[in-house]
């Protein structure tokens, strides 16, 4: 039973990993055959970085999920702490109204906005899309992240500390900085995390909020898909996964440490 | 107890603008013809997609089973195992989702291709080519590739929290393993089927990419449909928003009927 578990397990992880490794493989692919090895080579990420289009794709996608992470952080956290003293029914009903862009399908979301922009477009002239429209709807999907995140650690939080600082003469705001963010913060910090690693990834709401103008990588990898097909993207794909994994593992270190080092004490 | 309502304020004020208002202008966009007047023409126009929404219910529903039937085994096996080997094993799941969802599935287009990988190396046995691209059973595939780890991570959520002396306890009352599926770990495991069921079934029903790339220019879903509707010459604004509103409206439909399976409050959004 134990070696039959395993092996589904190896067959799944195979599935998960082979089209990604496959990728990776033919990024060193000297020649344009996605299935026939030619040798060794970099030309492809020769090709990649003076392809201006997928730089400029590049700086749109982290400047858009820098802005809107913080954003929506910032946003989102205080969104929480406001709920969190709110009656039953209308938190309730604010938790309702965060939860619509997780519940709808992207595709839905992405519309609702385009149409949105074009409806303001058409009366007034403001909001043609573009980098704007794009961030405006990067921070509103990625706000509910945000929000689910840091609720939890509010409530678990000591109810009467903030309270005490209050009576002990410090001013709200100071009382908030002082007390509560530094209790929620484990919370913000992975709502941060989620919003920024939506906000690099997105393609449907992407693709329907840019416009021409300011394409973010998804958007524009999809015009190459549907283009022309070239081993340059193999090259993205590979330098992206490896910088995801850099990233996650570096999270997970740290984790994994403030975790022994709760466990200490 | 804290008092900070004002500080949701900001919210409220964004989340009424984006999120509440833009889908008041998928209605009124739905309702109106062109010049801006009332018009039903636009629901009237959705009989001709019936089909279009038919199939993309059939295949979303196909690969949410395929989902649930891959994932129950591997994340049962995850939740077992000690703390630290269930963070890697949850950690190696994720790590796929983090590529560009575009580039995984353009990796398996590589794959199935008639002179790709598999037939090639099908090819070394004699066999094939077989055509593999452009078939419902790719895009299955590729739905199956891509929402995957949905459906592991809700379930593995609910499974950790099953205390393994509940299922001891049922083997020392003489449980054969199929009564201990049934009578404990099923039961237990609900709300983790029922999110992982929507988790799944929304993103591939309503999906338009997998299509396009795996699926070639004979399968069309609903979405494929709605983006032709709003970006290319064929453009037009007010049927899509009528489409838009009864896909929407019909996944409402399926997230209250699984809320009525489902009476955990927060059961959706287990992760």
């Amino acid at each position: 039973m134990k070696t039959l578990s395993k092996i589904y397990n190896g067959l799944i992880f195979l599935f998960l990993y082979a089209p990604i490794v496959v990728l990776i493989i033919f990024s060193f692919n000297d020649s344009r055959s996605r299935s026939v090895w030619h040798g060794f080579s970099l030309r492809w990420y020769e090709e990649l970085f003076c392809d201006k289009e997928i730089l400029n794709a590049l700086i749109v996608t982290l400047t858009v999920a820098v802005i809107a992470t913080v954003a929506a952080t910032v946003i989102g956290t205080a969104a929480a702490v406001g709920m969190h003293g709110m009656n039953g029914r209308l938190r309730r009903a604010m938790m309702a109204v965060n939860n619509i862009p997780m519940v709808n399908p992207e595709i839905v979301t992405g519309i609702a906005m385009l149409l949105l922009f074009a409806f303001i477009y058409r009366s007034t002239g403001w909001f043609q899309l573009g980098y704007g429209t794009l961030l405006l709807s990067h921070i509103t999907f990625c706000i509910p992240y945000v929000v689910l995140q840091v609720m939890p650690k509010l409530r678990q939080m000591n109810q009467h500390m903030y309270e005490a600082a209050l009576d002990l003469g410090c001013r709200p705001v100071s009382a908030f900085f002082k007390v509560m963010l530094p209790e929620i913060m484990p919370g913000v910090v992975t709502g941060a995390l989620m919003a920024f690693t939506m906000s690099l990834d997105d393609f449907v709401i992407s693709l329907f909020t840019s416009g021409s103008s300011a394409q973010n990588l998804s958007v524009t990898i999809y015009s190459m898909v549907k283009r022309r097909i070239t081993p340059e993207i193999n090259a993205l794909s590979t330098l992206m996964f490896g910088a995801v994994l850099i990233l996650l593992i570096l999270v997970n270190v740290s984790q994994i440490r403030g975790q022994s080092k709760a466990q200490k004490a | 107890m804290m008092k900070n309502r004002s500080a949701a304020a900001p919210f409220a004020v964004w989340m009424l603008l984006f999120t509440i208002v833009p889908l008041g202008v998928v209605v009124w966009f739905a309702f109106t013809d062109a010049a801006g007047h009332f018009t039903l023409d636009n629901i009237a126009a959705i009989q001709g997609h019936l089909g279009t929404l038919a199939y993309s219910i059939a295949l979303g529903a196909l690969a949410t089973v395929i989902c649930l039937f891959l994932a129950y085994p591997l994340a049962y096996s995850i939740s077992r195992k000690t703390e630290r080997v269930q963070q890697t094993m949850v950690m190696i799941i994720m790590l796929p989702m983090w590529m560009n969802f575009l580039l995984r599935t353009y990796a398996w287009m590589t794959l199935l291709e008639n002179n790709g990988l598999i037939n090639r190396f099908l090819g070394l046995f004699g066999i094939g080519p077989l055509g593999m691209i452009n078939t419902n059973g790719a895009v299955v595939l590729g739905m199956v590739y891509n929402f995957l780890p949905f459906m592991v991570l809700p379930l593995y959520s609910v499974m950790t929290k099953i205390d393994s002396r509940i299922i001891e306890a049922a083997q020392d009352l003489g449980s054969n393993g199929w009564q201990i599926f049934r009578r404990v770990v099923l039961p237990l495991s609900m709300p983790g089927i029922v999110s992982g069921i929507t988790m799944v079934f929304v993103p591939a029903v309503s999906t338009f990419v997998i299509t396009k790339l795996l699926g070639g220019s004979k399968t069309q879903m609903i979405g494929d449909t709605i983006e032709t509707m709003f970006i290319g010459q064929a453009a037009n604004y007010n049927v899509g928003a009528a489409l838009s509103l009864v896909l929407m409206v019909l996944i409402l439909l399926c997230m209250a009927f699984m809320g009525m399976v489902d009476k955990d409050e927060e059961g959706g959004l287990v992760v």
